[in-house]
């Protein structure tokens, strides 16, 4: 083969797999959307994490904000403590909320924050201080039976007149 | 009867001294082609040349491959899903199955059958016409000038064709599970965008892949430079190739995977 025919070839070889890269990270990853890396931290303690995950999305108002970095036990207050990292462009005031949410009936579970009104906003280490567990599906059916059962206790002592 | 237990213990001995004299071999010939490559990257038309009989060649089967492969997830996971009234994750499912584990793993299976083999069989015909001799005896180093460039050939084709590899599996999930079965085009790319992570899952496969270029190109190439100068010798060696290069692609990629993926 003659030479430059072959360098032609290996020219379109080699773009053909960078432009293949490409199309992994920007059309099939999340690079396009929200690059994280730059970000600030802030921590969160919570009773119960439920399901959340290292690397679970961070939502606020449903938009994707940041991710959650690491979960660790905190032995002093037996706690969850979640750290996560938003991205620069997304800045919340200090009293902002943070709860753990699922994303449909039995999809994955994410921290949604919930802005607040202080004019101070959430810096690089910062903690964030309101707070809700995840709501753990056998504790809320296990409260519902008991309501349940509560609200039948009169029926009997009805029924046996 | 004491005779045999002895020939047996010898039997044992001598393989575990074969095995470990082979492997240091295999090490001192690695180091050897890492020390002289500086050719390959000095007369870079060395590598071209390689880049096209190893990468540019495997085009075709790993671009079909991949559009078949990535068809089938499609319509596999398109079964199952919907049984769970989730078809519209079939995107996830089909692009973190290829860019994680399919992509490196299957297209590396194919670049060790299609190149390691021609890499091997070459190699151990020019050892068996001796033209390695020959080039010796004219003052050229046979692992400079014919190892080397194949080598770092390989290692530079495999990550990109793995790639192309993942990317054309994603286009052929889309085109069964969008196209034919008529999966919300939407909810594809969106669950599969909020799914893959660029750092996580598609630089890791890119690692893998090129981790498995480098052990696939290493094995052929040792197994032509170590193949007997017959005709016996170099069928074996292009044999033992794919067998020894495709195993050692599977126990990596649990490795990799127990490393990279673990506890997310």
């Amino acid at each position: 083969m003659e030479k430059t025919t072959l360098d032609l070839w290996v020219g379109i070889f080699v773009a053909a797999g960078l432009a293949a890269l490409l199309v992994l990270a920007l059309k099939v990853g999340n690079m396009s959307s929200v690059n994280l890396g730059d970000g600030y931290q802030v921590q969160a303690q919570f009773d119960n994490i439920g399901g959340l995950k290292a690397r679970a999305p961070v939502k606020s108002a449903g938009v994707v904000v940041g991710r959650v970095t690491a979960i660790t036990f905190d032995t002093e207050r037996f706690e969850a403590k979640v750290t996560m990292t938003v991205d620069h462009r997304f800045q919340f005031p200090k009293d902002t909320s943070a709860s753990i949410m699922t994303s449909g009936l039995l999809g994955e579970q994410y921290v949604g924050l919930e802005a607040g009104a202080d004019s101070v906003k959430l810096k690089d280490g910062d903690s964030i201080k309101l707070t809700q567990s995840a709501v753990v599906l056998e504790n809320l059916i296990g409260q519902f039976l008991y309501g349940k059962a509560a609200e039948g206790q009169p029926k009997p002592n009805g029924a046996s007149k | 009867m004491f005779n045999g237990v002895l020939d047996w213990l010898r039997g044992i001995g001598a393989s575990v001294i074969n095995g470990v004299w082979r492997l240091g071999y295999a090490s001192r010939f690695f180091m050897l082609t890492l020390l002289g490559s500086g050719t390959s990257f000095r007369r870079f038309q060395l590598t071209i040349n390689e880049i096209y009989s190893t990468g540019v060649l495997s085009l075709i089967i790993i671009l079909v491959s991949g559009l078949f492969v990535g068809m089938v997830l499609g319509l596999q996971g398109y079964e199952t899903l919907q049984r769970y009234g989730s078809a519209e994750a079939l995107g996830t499912l089909v692009a973190l199955s290829l860019v994680r584990e399919l992509g490196p793993v299957v297209a590396a299976l194919l670049f060790a059958s299609r190149a390691g083999s021609a890499i091997t069989a070459e190699i151990g015909l020019m050892k068996a016409t001796e033209q390695l001799s020959a080039m010796e005896m004219m003052a050229v180093d046979p692992i400079a000038r014919v190892v080397a460039p194949r080598f770092w050939a390989g290692v530079f084709s495999m990550p990109l064709l793995a790639a192309m590899f993942s990317a054309i599996g994603v286009f052929g999930g889309y085109l069964v599970g969008v196209v034919l079965i008529g999966v919300d085009n939407g909810a594809f790319w969106s669950q599969m965008q909020a799914a893959v992570d660029f750092r996580h899952d598609v630089l890791n496969g890119v690692i893998k892949s090129l981790v498995f270029g480098i052990a696939v190109t290493a094995i052929a190439l040792f197994e032509g430079y170590d193949a007997p100068p017959t005709a016996e010798g170099v069928s074996g060696a292009t044999t033992r190739t794919v067998v020894t290069s495709s195993l050692v692609i599977l126990a990596l990629d649990f490795v990799l995977t127990a490393f990279m993926f673990r506890g997310v």
